[in-house]
């Protein structure tokens, strides 16, 4: 039987077994690429999304566990134009390769949600899930500083 | 600098000369360059660099492709410069395949993005490219108004003759352009002075960041096909072994699983979903044939073997690089020191994991590849090669790639012939897709190497005889053995950084012991310069100490004929307040002419073994910084980069089989174990030499110098792993 939630503010269905991970069905059902596969073990990170506003490792969850939930990916982060974070992390230059952005922008986003104000210490504990091979914390961590300075809308 | 006539006449797009003025891109405003898939139809191609549509559109070929480092930007700009195009009218296309047009001068004509060789290699050839566009243009205009071309001259996007107050615009000269049969010579002393630079040394937004922070960026994982299905492969523990005895029925009886294929090497799989065909993959139950010569080698084991390989002075080494007459210097030396240090096998750890799409014609005929390949043209010859069809018949589509790191630029380029291999048999696209820990077992590694070091000092302290002998894996005969036979067999992408050409020591050896082990092995950032960087640098630090020399005044005397690396010594001294017995570690490197200079503040936990790198101060000469925000960018990611080589990341293997198998196990550095970064770039107007890579091999020398002026301890093996730690403060 197909399992219904909504992804992004739109009703969906998804018809594959219940114990796929909901990274695979947002990828390659739904055709939400931005969403990025890296370990499938929730190691780092670069699969975050929100499930009813908790930042969650998509390739860990059973789309069966996700049925009348509500799931955010960064293709719903700020549809539409860029929000405080998403400016910040263009005016610091912080992606290189890119592939780990859209991770590190969900948790960055969930971290502000929590705590609009954090201190440095604080996002580096809470970004700890999330892994950049390229090496661009130092610009991250300028990031989220400048974005709660600028506020998050 | 000379053009042949094909290289002139080749288009962006092959659009050749002909004037198709319909289509053209209307005119509206931009903020910095942009990126598309090729120009638009109207466009006039100029030479195979520069397209130009009438609206002023200028399209700019890229030959380099993009993983991260910025050349995707950072090249287009250094044509534009030249061509005085305005900035926000480019629009960058990806080159297609062809070495012969595109290929890098300095990276022996190929088109291969590696190296940190993009803007070092293509610095004279873009600058002439671009110059010539805007020559073209200029004589049109010439031309059409008669006057004399030296009385025109450019602004961005706009060529004036200042007598009259005309103008024109270079979409509206293009509109009328006569193009020469030949390129116009192009003469150095009209090259741009850097004084006139618009675009060199001046920060932008790279082209491609918008699409990095909205989840719209594509890389070869998020292609969608129509009828496309989703491949899975189980490789072989060991290079070069076969299945022998293949189980699927368990694979077979998972919902979705279409195809399960024997293949040379391994077995693949083709499903309906990524889910279906990880999962019969993981069903699979396969016997191996156990001929592969990786089979029995044993990583813990393999330190003791090519230590005493290395250290056997009566085995004769591959000489890699020689000056004077290093054994008989060593021995009328008045002091003579040594030492060793070993390197464990590291993996690149790209984020995204290894994969490929390809659409096969149902005859085997044509094939459409998308990838992220560090070289273009080698994924359409091994493409090529797999179907026995000529090169041209592969279509390349190029996609950013999820980090890249050397292990994209294999001649054999497996990952995107797996694709091809389940798309042919399957007869529809497939998408093949390599899970975190398969890129994991059928890694590429930096090789196992020890390194044995001598260095001779005379009565007054100064280094007269130096030798160094490495004994690792090969990699350039495995990675690749076409440049491997091109380039004499001499293995550089092991040795390189071993050769020690700046500093002033009249007599040195440095060779290898190459140790044949059937490991797969690869380039990986920094190449040789980090494990031969690790044992020059660490060894000087060490003979420093021991001889009552200060590691700084030692590294100056040694560049007494360098006054760039001189000079980039007294900045990082500078910034850091470095200064001998102060307990900060030091080091310096010249990576290819790009001088690096590093101290570093770090401690080790007596009881944990755990080292704490608090703070790192660095500088680097990198020559012109095309783009120095994004040269400041690459320095980071250097050293973060090395500092999980220096300090948790390796590979081990027993039976030739790899141990690690995930992120967490093989210990990639997080956001919290980043030290405190302070950087100065020190732009010298010196021909541009690579920023890429060149900080990552200076780290784990000055982490270990550090950790020696803090605690005494002397760590001479890479990663310094807890218990290492505690063996050296023992």
């Amino acid at each position: 039987m197909a399992i219904a939630f909504t992804v992004n503010g739109k009703a969906v269905t998804s018809a594959a077994p219940e114990n796929t991970p909901l990274l695979w069905v947002l990828r390659e059902e739904l055709k939400l690429t931005g969403t990025k596969f890296g370990c499938g073990a929730g190691q780092c990170g670069a699969c975050m999304v929100h499930i009813a506003g908790e930042r969650t490792f998509s390739c860990l969850t059973p789309v069966g566990l996700v049925a009348g939930k509500s799931v955010t990916t960064i293709e719903g982060l700020s549809p539409g134009r860029l929000n405080a974070l998403q400016r910040a992390w263009l005016a610091e230059s912080v992606p290189q390769c890119g592939y780990c952005q859209s991770g590190q922008l969900m948790s960055a986003a969930a971290l502000l949600a929590e705590n609009p104000h954090p201190t440095r210490e604080q996002i580096k504990d809470y970004m700890g899930t999330n892994v950049c091979r390229c090496g661009t914390y130092p610009r991250i961590v300028r990031a989220i500083e400048r974005a709660a300075k600028e506020g998050q809308s | 600098m000379s053009v042949t006539r094909r290289e002139f006449m080749v288009g962006v797009a092959g659009l050749g000369f002909s004037l198709l003025l319909d289509g053209c891109e209307t005119a509206r405003p931009r903020s910095g360059a942009s990126l598309a898939e090729a120009p638009t139809p109207g466009a006039r191609s100029i030479n195979a660099w520069a397209s130009l549509a009438t609206d002023g559109t200028v399209y700019i070929a890229n030959p380099a492709v993009e993983m991260g480092q910025g050349s995707q930007t950072a090249l287009p700009r250094i044509i534009a410069e030249e061509m005085d195009a305005d900035w926000d009218r480019v629009v960058i296309v990806p080159a297609p395949p062809s070495d012969q047009v595109y290929g890098n001068p300095g990276f022996r004509g190929l088109m291969y993005t590696a190296g940190s060789a993009t803007i070092t290699g293509y610095w004279d050839v873009a600058r002439v490219y671009g110059a010539q566009v805007r020559r073209v243009l200029m004589q049109n205009a010439a031309r059409v108004w008669n006057v004399p071309l030296a009385e025109l001259s450019t602004e961005p996007g706009i060529v004036l003759h200042a007598k009259s107050g005309r103008r024109m615009s270079y979409g509206e000269v293009a509109a009328l352009a006569e193009l020469p049969a030949t390129a116009p010579q192009i003469e150095p002393g009209e090259l741009k002075k850097p004084s006139e630079y618009r675009l060199i040394g001046k920060d932008v937004m790279r082209v491609e960041l918008p699409a990095k922070v909205n989840g719209t960026a594509q890389y070869s994982i998020d292609v969608q096909l129509p009828g496309m299905l989703y491949g899975a492969v189980l490789r072989s523990p060991a290079e070069g072994g076969a299945p022998l005895a293949i189980d699927d029925a368990a694979a077979r009886a998972i919902p979705g699983v279409l195809r399960i294929e024997r293949l040379p090497f391994g077995v693949g799989i083709v499903a309906e979903t990524p889910w279906a065909a990880f999962g019969a993959k993981n069903a699979l139950k396969v016997e191996w044939d156990r001929g592969a010569r990786a089979y029995g080698h044993d990583s813990d084991k393999a330190v003791g073997i090519y230590g005493a390989a290395a250290r056997d002075l009566a085995r004769p080494g591959k000489v890699w690089d020689s000056a004077g007459d290093a054994s008989a210097a060593m021995q009328k030396a008045a002091k003579v020191y040594e030492s060793e240090y070993v390197c464990d096998y590291t993996y690149h750890a790209q984020m995204e994991p290894l994969n490929s799409v390809a659409s096969v014609s149902p005859d085997g005929g044509r094939c459409e590849i998308w990838c992220g390949t560090q070289s273009q043209t080698m994924a359409v010859g091994a493409v090529a090669q797999t179907l026995g069809i000529a090169p041209d018949r592969v279509k390349l589509n190029l996609t950013l790639l999820g980090g890249g790191f050397g292990r994209r630029g294999h001649r054999d380029e497996e990952f995107v012939v797996d694709s091809v291999l389940l798309s042919r048999a399957v007869k529809r696209p497939v998408k093949m897709l390599w899970t975190r820990e398969d890129d994991v077992r059928n890694g590429r590694f930096r090789p196992l190497s020890v390194h044995y070091l001598r260095a001779g000092l005379d009565a007054a302290g100064r280094i007269v005889a130096w030798q160094h002998r490495v004994a690792c894996d090969e990699i350039t005969a495995f990675q690749d053995p076409v440049r491997y036979k091109g380039g004499g067999e001499r293995d550089f992408l092991a040795m390189a950084g071993s050769e020690l050409r700046t500093y002033d020591i009249p007599n040195r050896l440095s060779e290898q012991l190459p140790q044949a082990t059937g490991i797969r092995t690869s380039s990986l950032r920094g190449i040789g310069f980090g494990p031969n960087k690790f044992a020059t640098e660490a060894f000087l630090d060490e003979i420093a100490v021991k001889h009552g020399l200060d590691p700084v005044e030692l590294r100056l005397q040694l560049l007494r004929n360098t006054p760039r690396g001189q000079a980039i010594v007294r900045e990082v001294v500078a910034m850091s307040g470095y200064r001998r017995g102060g307990g900060l570690g030091f080091s310096f490197i010249d990576y290819s002419g790009t001088m690096v200079a590093a101290v570093a503040e770090a401690s080790a936990d007596r009881r944990s073994g755990e080292i704490k790198v608090r703070q790192l101060w660095l500088a680097l000469d990198p020559g012109i910084a095309v783009h120095p925000d994004n040269v400041v960018a690459q320095t980071e990611s250097s050293i973060i980069y090395g500092l999980g080589l220096a300090l948790t990341e390796r590979i081990t293997f027993k039976d030739g089989v790899v141990q690690q198998s995930n992120i967490r196990d093989y210990g990639v550095p997080r956001m919290g174990d980043v030290p405190e970064l302070h950087i100065k770039l020190v732009s010298t107007p010196n021909r541009p030499t690579g920023a890429g890579q060149m900080a990552t091999p200076v780290v784990a020398p000055v982490i270990a110098s550090a950790v020696n002026a803090a605690s005494g301890a002397r760590l001479r093996h890479t990663p310094f792993l807890p218990e290492r730690v505690l063996a050296a403060l023992a």
